[in-house]
């Protein structure tokens, strides 16, 4: 990575919950080994440790909300070497991108006494909206084999392996029978990427899509079958309409079912 | 411009399949009967043995295949509906075991693990090493209640792990350290169509035992000397005449009820002159590209090989995972851009690999009929249908593979 | 039915081929990192067991799996010279994931190599006639040992032509050497031409594609086996130039790129309607491949 010792690695945070640093600080060994292998200079929810830059490698969590953060990503970007955004807020704006398919100030008045108070930008977007950014780790949140994998990739010099196959080819390598076929549920894993080991069939649960749309993921079709399984056109849309709607490809395929706003 | 045969390499893969034969007349091995108490002791030697006993079981509202310790796991009294799409289950009216047709999972899941690791590597002291991966003995799996179509598709993947001009090593340890208790197919589901490809409803080859279910316990043949020991040990007595002709009706009353009887003539051909078909266009509108059929086929076999390190790169593995040719990465070449792109060329890809390039690869095409592929499709797409498409529409080209013919 | 059946049980093959899954994974040692265009180097490995090293053979257009521990694992055509299989030259543009990991390594570091793997150039087969060899860009490496082959046995050919095009001078591979190369092939009788799309203001030789240098090549069809190198679509274009100036399909000898995982027709992520390039592979006679590659299989 960089020319003389350890790697220097920074964590921020925009419009998040704070999940997918979770992940890495419940990491617990691999953190150690982490903090062994890299120099851990900015990361407020660690430590009290904070550097300006330069970064080798910089993690982002959360979406672009307010103009404050519209200006702080910027600047991130500048300071970074590699910059690495992690969960769906980051990459695809997350559940607040709802408001992206509203009025905001409306939504702001029916919400908040003062609304006059906010400085919140008309939509929450991905971090890649505004600058460049090097890899995206979808999840709601991350997943954290995937982010130590990644970092561990980007420590040996590469970049991560990071399948676009949906959640289905490790539904089915795990052996969960399909939820859709056995019974009916509508399930989102056909069009969703892989990567959090297809957590929610594990439990009988149909995917809601938290990592996102795998690669041309072929929506029309599934929301045709959801409307097969018995749902209206409207329920079929807002199966879509929860943690990435704001992704192109969802994004997309909501448009053709919904007038644009 | 080349016939397709000559493309076959020189040294022809070893023959691991045997011809599909009727059973013989003569001989002198008797056919045995096991009521309910003799199976279960059935089930014990085999664990006694030292076998896992994979068979059928309930889980996740379908029939999966695990481990069973007895009697008590089996699916009893359960029968199942299969259609494009749609699966359940449903109580029978008698106490049978093998009362079901076959659910997603086949042997593939244990003779080719979803995942496996396969060597390891690490650099002590700043040197590499190379380890195959150990974790122990390979297990020794005894099946049980596998149908024809189940057991036709591990000689297929025989051919194609074993066949070849290199060999599987992992494969081959558990394959041969595996036992067959087979069941002749007496419950068939509706997307069945075994009869067409001439891999069931009987078991013809491959099987140790092959069992018919019939009221009041199982009838048994032996096929290997392992077999009879095994029978022996359970306590099987000869089977009565009319055992045997009730197992022999019961099985062909299952041949009668397959009701899908596609026209597989010379398919092969038909998808090799057919690349430029409308059709695939038309089907990769609904193919959600999922690769749910590739997984529960019994025989795909494609794979990922990955390598993952530790965070301080001093530890290293290579395992593989199953991969399907319909996710975009499949044919990703670096540096390019994915050799199949579209939708509509995976699908062709997979269905002319499994009923065309297979048999030019392997000697025998890679469908076994068991309709997995149709049931366990999310978009309920029937290839069935699709191949009797190319086929009605054989020669029609879309606008590309016109384009194409006419700049040659 | 009868109460007798057949006793049957599926036996192994009595002979079984060698295993070969993931392993054997040798150790090879990188001796020299040679750069050869903006974005691609020459890697020369030695094997660091010694009696592996000795044993190690090759032919012209075969390819090794090179591992980059803990990162994966790419197929890479060995671009160096058969008669001294003790080093080995693997060729590689940093596109993927595993080739930039390689770039980040240098001379001392080791890697994994698997191999060799694959059909070669139909080097005997060529022998009494004329071998024209034509590649473009990366396509020169994979052709390099077949130049090499050629030229220790010059006698066994006629004429040996070597067409070489790329995008510019500075994409031209092996340029450190091609002077001393150049020489050492025309001192052997080997009739060299370069063409580069872009040309700088004092190159010297040809400008435009590959093919654009078959005019002066002065090819006689019936007695001329030609090797062919480069992206496919180039490789395409050159094959169906030379059968239109008459030479069979057969003839013309194509190297095709898959992904390739595993090496041994298991993974089948290679395949080319019933081929697997990389063993079936990846050198393949054009009418063996043509319907096939022509179809988008």
């Amino acid at each position: 990575m960089s020319g003389g010792g350890r790697p220097r690695l920074a964590v921020f945070k925009l419009a998040s919950c704070d999940g997918c640093q979770l992940q890495l600080l419940d990491a617990e060994e691999a953190l150690l080994d982490l903090a062994g292998a890299v120099d851990i200079v900015h990361f407020p929810e660690a430590t009290s440790r904070s550097e300006a830059g330069p970064y080798d490698v910089t993690l982002i969590e959360g979406s672009v909300s307010t103009p404050s953060q519209l200006d702080e990503v910027r600047e991130i970007r500048e300071r970074s070497r590699f910059l690495v955004t992690m969960g769906a807020c980051a990459t695809s704006g997350g559940v607040q991108a709802l408001r992206n398919w509203a009025d905001a100030g409306e939504l702001a008045r029916a919400v908040y006494p003062s609304p006059e108070l906010l400085r919140s930008l008309e939509t929450s977007t991905a971090v890649s909206d505004h600058v460049r950014v090097d890899l995206e780790l979808p999840g709601c949140p991350v997943d954290r084999g995937q982010l130590l994998g990644a970092l561990a990739a980007l420590l040996a010099g590469t970049v991560p392996r990071l399948s676009s196959a949906p959640v289905c080819a490790e539904c089915k390598r795990r052996g969960y029978a399909c939820v859709m076929v056995v019974r009916g549920e509508p399930c989102l894993g056909p069009v969703t990427r892989t990567g959090c080991g297809a957590l929610c069939p594990a439990f009988g649960r149909a995917c809601y899509g938290c990592f996102g749309p795998s690669r041309t993921p072929n929506v029309a079709s599934l929301l045709d079958r959801f409307a097969v399984l018995g749902l209206t056109r409207d329920e079929a849309a807002r199966k879509l309409r929860l943690i990435t709607s704001w992704s192109p490809e969802f994004r997309a395929a909501l448009r053709e079912e919904v007038p644009a706003r | 411009m080349v016939p397709l045969a000559s493309c076959r390499k020189a040294g022809e893969p070893a023959t691991f399949l045997r011809e599909h034969r009727e059973r013989k007349s003569e001989g002198t091995e008797p056919v045995r009967f096991m009521d309910r108490p003799a199976f279960g002791r059935l089930l014990a030697e085999l664990a006694r043995r030292g076998y896992a006993v994979i068979g059928p079981t309930l889980r996740g509202g379908a029939i999966v295949l695990d481990h069973v310790e007895g009697l008590e796991d089996l699916p009893r009294g359960l029968g199942s509906r299969h259609g494009p799409g749609v699966y359940s289950l449903l109580r029978r009216d008698d106490d049978r075991l093998f009362g079901q047709a076959p659910g997603p999972d086949s042997a593939k899941r244990f003779l080719f693990p979803p995942r496996e690791r396969l060597a390891t590597v690490s650099r002590p002291g700043g040197r590499l090493t190379v380890d195959r991966a150990a974790d122990g003995e390979p297990p020794r799996y005894a099946f049980v209640g596998l149908r024809a179509c189940d057991l036709q598709a591990v000689l297929i993947q025989d051919r194609v792990f074993l066949g070849g001009p290199y060999r599987d090593e992992p494969y081959e340890a558990r394959r041969d350290g595996a036992f067959f208790l087979a069941a002749n197919c007496t419950d068939p589901g509706q997307t069945c169509f075994c009869t067409s490809t001439g891999t069931g409803p009987w078991c013809r080859a491959g099987f140790d035992v092959a069992v018919t279910e019939i009221d009041g316990g199982m009838v048994a043949e032996v096929g290997t000397a392992e077999g009879r020991e095994v029978l022996d040990a359970a306590g099987a007595r000869e089977a009565s005449p009319d055992e045997i002709a009730a197992s022999d009706r019961a099985v062909r009353q299952a041949a009668d009820r397959i009701d899908r009887r596609p026209d597989l003539r010379g398919i092969g051909e038909v998808l090799y002159r057919n690349a430029g078909n409308p059709v695939w266009d038309e089907i990769a509108e609904r193919c959600l590209a999922c690769g749910n059929c590739t997984a529960v086929c019994p025989t795909c076999f494609c794979h990922d090989v990955v390598d993952t390190a530790s965070i301080t790169g001093q530890e290293a593995e290579r395992s593989r995972e199953w991969a399907s040719c319909f996710s975009e990465e499949f044919t990703h070449v670096a540096g390019g851009s994915p050799i199949r792109a579209s939708g509509a060329s995976r699908y062709r890809q997979w269905l002319t690999h499994k009923f065309a390039s297979w048999r030019d690869q392997f000697g025998v095409p890679g469908c076994v009929g068991c309709g997995r592929c149709v049931t366990w499709c999310p978009a309920g797409i029937d290839i069935l249908e699709v191949l009797a498409a190319i086929r009605a529409r054989d020669g029609e080209r879309d606008h590309d593979e016109r384009h194409r013919t006419a700049v040659r | 039915m009868s109460a007798a059946i057949a006793m049957e049980r599926l036996e192994p093959a009595p002979e079984r081929p060698p295993a070969d899954v993931g392993l054997p994974l040798r150790v090879a040692t990188i001796r020299r990192v040679v750069p050869e265009t903006p974005d691609t180097s020459t890697y020369w490995l030695t094997l660091a067991d010694p009696a592996e090293r000795a044993r190690f053979r090759f032919e012209p257009g075969q390819f090794d799996m090179l591992t980059v521990p803990g990162v994966g694992e790419s197929a890479i055509s060995i671009s160096s010279d058969p008669a001294h299989p003790e080093r080995l030259a693997h060729t590689v543009r940093a596109v993927g994931r595993v080739t930039r990991a390689l770039g980040a390594l240098g001379s001392g570091d080791r890697i994994g190599l698997r191999g060799p793997f694959g059909r070669p150039w139909p080097m005997a087969e060529a022998e009494g006639g004329d071998l024209l060899i034509v590649a473009g860009g990366l396509g020169l490496a994979p052709v390099r040992p077949a130049i090499f082959r050629a030229m220790r046995a010059r006698d066994r050919y006629r004429r040996v032509v070597v067409l070489i095009g790329a995008r510019g001078p500075e994409h031209l591979l092996f340029g450190g050497e091609f002077d001393g190369w150049g020489q050492w092939m025309r001192d052997r009788e080997l009739e060299v031409a370069l063409s580069v799309d872009v040309p700088t203001d004092d190159w010297p030789y040809g400008v435009g594609v590959v093919t654009t240098l078959f005019d002066g090549a002065r090819i006689e069809p019936q007695r001329t086996t030609a090797l062919v190198c480069g992206p496919e679509i180039m490789m395409c274009f050159a094959a169906h130039d030379l059968v239109v100036r008459g030479m069979s399909p057969d003839r013309i000898h194509v190297c095709i790129e898959r992904n390739m995982q595993c090496g041994v027709r298991l993974c089948g992520h290679c395949q080319l309607g019933p081929l697997f390039v990389c063993s079936d592979g990846p050198v393949f006679p054009f009418g063996e491949v043509v319907d096939h590659l022509e179809a988008g299989r």
